[in-house]
């Protein structure tokens, strides 16, 4: 039993588990992870792969919005760029896979930080409308600018773009391990991030930007480094949902996407690594659960067919307001109750 | 005035200084020197232009007339985060700390200008980047250790009292390892003893790490008792200069306070 927790040196003090029972946790998270793929079937598969695509989305928006304090609307549209990047890498330049995914990472990370500009001038609301008018010029791009993207119509990447050493990276099962590989990746990246020079300087932004330039951080850098680096990994999850899904249209990038993905931050947990993905699988999950109640009620009151999508957008708004009202600080903050409640259980007191 | 020999090296000078608000002049004209290594205070009621000397000096504020340098360098126009990495920290009035980060956390971010890990190196944190928080966490501790805040290391920075917090502004600008330390009213608000406690720490910060300091204080107590030498502001205007005791009995000096009709700053 464990009163508290000591450390002897630096390096065990800065971990990231520290108790048995920290690390027994992620051996089951990880075995969780490994077995699901060979006992789910197709349906939950897709959920775990959107869960996934969602995670590495939202970590990326909550580096910016989170950890550096820089409202983004712009969400979605980064998104787009991701993923149309890839896909024109994969149609026009006939580039693979594994060469569009980085690529087009990168290109996105390069055009967050020309729309994160206006953040060294303007802040809060101003930013984001500011960052909405990157949203509707990329749209508008995505939409008129027809030769290179399709426009309106779907973009179909080439099939030969998913192979790589002459084997195919198709269906859900080969993209799972995609997905979670990258998630994965992400994940620690960014862990590390926040407890490294960097990522502190971000959150120093966030807390007091005068105090930040005072000790020596530069902000236009330092900025502009925090829209790159979140426009990264949306970029990435933009890239990925090209190639796994093979298709690609403008409707999926839409304002729509960048509020749902605020609202999966702010429901995860502003600030937290693992509340961008507390919040990810809650916005995957729950229009699922509600469209499968949905659909017993349909059968056995077939009336209810027209009303249902609205019943389940509200149903959906009333439990995200519900929890933002027993815990605005998010999913990551009862999840810490929870664990601080049985860390000294059964002598909590 | 004395002579500049007896006094020591001019580490930092302010020149003719002018700084307009509007209307409002919070500094007319201010010269002034800072010398290596001496504790200066700066005095002067309400509203003097004290506190926008020093966010000129940081590169805060920008002085529509009139240059600052340091050590030989004109740093007028030079940008918060260039003049940081000069060597000159600070604190604010009113503390400006990181308030969701622990104490550790922003003490760290004192170190942020001696540190080099960048993006990647600290997304991978491997060895360089490790080595670098372990080495640059040991000063830290030091510091903490200095300014006896060893119980709070890991408390979130926004829930201490107003005293400790303080404390841990001054634990930050440390962290800089500055050549010179500017404090604007480190004390306000505390105790007697809270007070005795921040004026050993500047006395051991002066004497031990050789930091050359800039107080600005109400407590004229405390000035008298720490500061090698004063000097007074009012509406902007450098009043009067000079050894502790040369500054109290100045009639200017006395004027000044009293045309502000508060028995809070007796001298
Ligand atoms: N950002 C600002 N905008 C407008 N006026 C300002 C600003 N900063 C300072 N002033 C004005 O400049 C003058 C000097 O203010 P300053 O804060 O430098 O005084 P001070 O000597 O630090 O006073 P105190 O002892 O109250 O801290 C005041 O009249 C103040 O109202
Ligand atoms: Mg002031």
């Amino acid at each position: 039993m464990e009163c508290g927790i000591f450390h002897t040196t630096y390096q065990q003090d800065m971990a990231f588990r520290h108790t048995w029972m920290e690390k027994a946790r992620l051996v089951l998270l990880l075995g969780f992870i490994i077995i699901f793929p060979f006992v789910a079937n197709r349906y939950w598969l897709t959920l775990a792969n959107q869960i996934g695509l969602a995670a590495i989305g939202a970590i990326g928006l909550n580096i910016l919005t989170g950890f550096t304090g820089q409202i983004s609307l712009g969400q979605g549209a980064f998104m787009a760029v991701g993923a149309y990047g890839a896909g024109i890498m994969a149609n026009r330049l006939g580039w693979p896979i594994w060469l569009t995914i980085p690529a087009a990472s990168l290109l996105t990370a390069g055009v967050g930080a020309i729309f994160g500009i206006p953040s060294l001038r303007l802040k809060g609301l101003y930013l984001a409308i500011a960052t909405l008018a990157a949203q509707q010029i990329i749209d508008w791009l995505i939409t008129h600018w027809t030769s290179l993207t399709g426009g309106v119509e779907a973009l179909v990447l080439r099939r030969e773009a998913n192979v790589v050493l002459g084997v195919a990276l198709r269906g859900d099962r080969t993209f799972y391990w995609i997905i979670m590989a990258f998630a994965a990746a992400t994940t620690l990246f960014t862990a590390n991030l926040f407890r490294t020079r960097v990522g502190r300087a971000f959150v120093a932004i966030r807390d007091q930007d005068i105090a930040a330039e005072v000790i020596g951080i530069n902000l236009f850098l330092y900025k502009l480094l925090a829209f790159a680096t979140s426009s990264f990994f949306v970029g990435l999850t933009g890239a990925l949902t090209a190639h796994y899904r093979g298709i690609i249209s403008w409707e999926r990038f839409t304002i729509e996407t960048s509020i749902l993905y605020l609202a999966m931050i702010i429901i995860g947990g502003l600030g937290s690594v693992s509340g961008s993905i507390y919040g990810a699988a809650f916005m995957v999950l729950v229009p699922a659960f509600i469209t499968n109640v949905g659909r017993q009620f349909q059968t056995t009151i077939p009336a209810m067919a027209q009303l249902l999508p609205f019943i389940q957008q509200g149903i959906f708004g009333i439990v995200i307001i519900f929890f933002l009202v027993i815990e605005p600080e998010g999913l990551a903050k009862i999840w810490r109750d929870i664990k601080s409640y049985f860390a000294l259980w059964p002598f909590s007191y | 005035m004395d002579g500049a020999s007896e006094r020591g090296i001019v580490q930092m000078a302010v020149e003719n200084l002018v700084l307009h608000f509007g209307g409002v002049a919070a500094l007319a004209g201010v010269s002034l020197e800072v010398y290596q290594g001496e504790i200066l205070a700066i005095i002067g009621p309400n509203g003097a232009g004290k506190t926008s000397l020093l966010n000129c000096v940081s590169g805060l504020y920008r002085p529509t007339e009139g240059r600052i340098t340091f050590e030989g360098e004109e740093i007028t126009r030079l940008s918060p985060h260039q003049i940081a990495r000069l060597g000159i920290a600070r604190t604010f009035q009113n503390i400006e700390l990181f308030r969701g980060m622990t104490v550790l956390q922003n003490l760290m971010l004192g170190r942020h200008i001696h540190m080099r890990t960048g993006l990647l190196s600290g997304g991978l944190f491997w060895g360089r980047a490790q080595r670098e928080e372990v080495e640059h966490r040991r000063i830290v501790e030091e510091i903490i250790d200095f300014l006896e805040i060893e119980p709070i290391r890991k408390k979130v920075v926004g829930s201490l009292p107003y005293g400790l917090q303080k404390r841990v502004e001054l634990g930050r600008a440390l962290a800089l390892e500055p050549k010179i330390l500017l404090l604007d009213e480190p004390m306000a608000g505390m105790n007697v003893e809270e007070k005795e406690d921040i004026a050993r720490f500047i006395l051991d910060i002066n004497e031990e790490r050789g930091v050359t300091i800039v107080l600005i204080e109400h407590d004229m107590g405390v000035v008298m008792d720490i500061s090698d030498r004063v000097v007074v502001l009012d509406f902007g205007r450098l009043i009067a200069e000079g050894s502790p005791e040369e500054v109290r009995n100045n009639p200017l000096v006395i004027q000044a306070y009293l045309g502000q009709g508060s028995g809070a700053y007796t001298l």
